[in-house]
């Protein structure tokens, strides 16, 4: 038989996997519940527009959103189905955005300058709404911004 | 009958480590793929008294002036045009082929790598958009504008390089940048319906 295995009585010793999966198992359930941390529900309506020119959002962590649209249906009938802004958990002015940003900013730490607003609005706005929203950006001089979109075929 | 003691089998689950991995992976793949995407911008930053005087010295002819009304149509310096003809008038009037007196000045450069060339490194796009514009159609806009630029470097690049734009390297990206220059301004905001 084998050359090297003189005695032919060595085995490998083998080594108990039982608690593979439940390794896994929790591998897998971290990520699944890391990954829908980072939503926020939604009270605004969009769609986004589409384009041909899109950049991939990276560095999730230096992003920040600006949601824009109507209420959702459920909120129609308290908040009215006017174009209403998002900023994390709650409805904003325009104004708002300011605060906004520089608490996002001050999360940050060192790598504000890289601070990016990608704004997802509805394709239906207004570009008053958006106006003001870019114009309270510049004065809070969150210069690098983002139009969320789609790619289109 | 008698009763009789029966040893379960035990189910073999040295593949449940496979299928968990699998599972994990999937999660992993599908998580990553659903990255956001857009349209990446940047802003001016905000406008000081000195800043303005310094606008109005943009010559007529480096300036091209798109203006979106309320109703998504489309004026490109004096015509009214489609957003399909846009990319087109931008790629004529970046690049100046001919050195038209209409278009803008092609400026005597040296760049790195690429040597002296002639430039149009002063033209202007303007964009400008009422309080009821659609979003969408401003978004076309400015899509088909960068979309101009990429155009315009890749087929440099090609002819330069011999490389798409996307495939070169650090250095001769930036010298492609430099012979075209991306300047898209976005205009004060001006409310037309009050006029």
């Amino acid at each position: 038989m084998s050359r090297f295995n003189k005695n032919g009585k060595r085995e490998m010793p083998e080594m108990n996997t039982s608690s593979l999966p439940d390794l896994i198992f929790t591998i897998l359930f971290f990520f699944m519940i890391v990954t829908s941390m980072r939503e926020v529900t939604l009270m605004v309506k969009f769609t986004t527009p589409q384009g041909t020119e899109l950049e991939k959002l990276e560095r999730k962590s230096l992003v920040s959103f600006i949601y824009v649209g109507p209420p959702i249906d459920q909120l129609r009938p308290t908040m009215g189905s006017g174009t209403r802004i998002q900023l994390n958990g709650k409805f904003a002015e325009p104004a708002e955005v300011m605060d906004f940003i520089s608490e996002e900013r001050a999360s940050m730490g060192s790598e504000q300058a890289l601070q990016t607003v990608s704004i997802k609005a509805d394709e239906k706005t207004q570009m008053g709404v958006i106006t003001d929203i870019k114009q309270v950006l510049r004065k809070s001089w969150a210069l690098k911004i983002n139009y969320s979109a789609t790619k289109r075929n | 009958m008698a009763k009789k003691k029966r040893k379960v089998p035990a189910l073999n689950s040295s593949s449940t480590a496979d299928i968990s991995f699998m599972l994990l992976i999937f999660f992993l793949v599908t998580t990553s793929m659903d990255t956001d995407t857009g349209l990446a911008r940047r802003l001016p930053p905000p406008p000081e008294d000195d800043q303005k005087e310094n606008e109005m010295e943009v010559k007529e002819r480096n300036v091209l002036r798109v203006i979106i009304n309320g109703a998504g149509n489309l004026m490109c310096n004096g015509d009214y045009i489609e957003i399909r003809e846009l990319k087109q008038r931008a790629k004529d009037f970046i690049k100046n082929e001919n050195n038209s007196s209409k278009l803008p000045e092609l400026h005597p450069k040296y760049i790195e790598l690429l040597g002296q060339c002639a430039v149009t490194d002063k033209h202007v796009i303007s964009v400008q958009t009422d309080r009821s514009t659609p979003y969408t159609i401003y978004f076309q806009v400015q899509n088909e504008l960068v979309a101009a630029y990429n155009e315009l470097r890749n087929e440099l690049s090609k002819v330069k390089f011999g490389k798409p734009y996307e495939a070169l390297a650090k250095e001769q990206q930036e010298a492609i940048r430099e012979y075209y220059p991306q300047k898209i301004s976005e205009a004060e905001p001006k409310d037309y319906s009050k006029n």
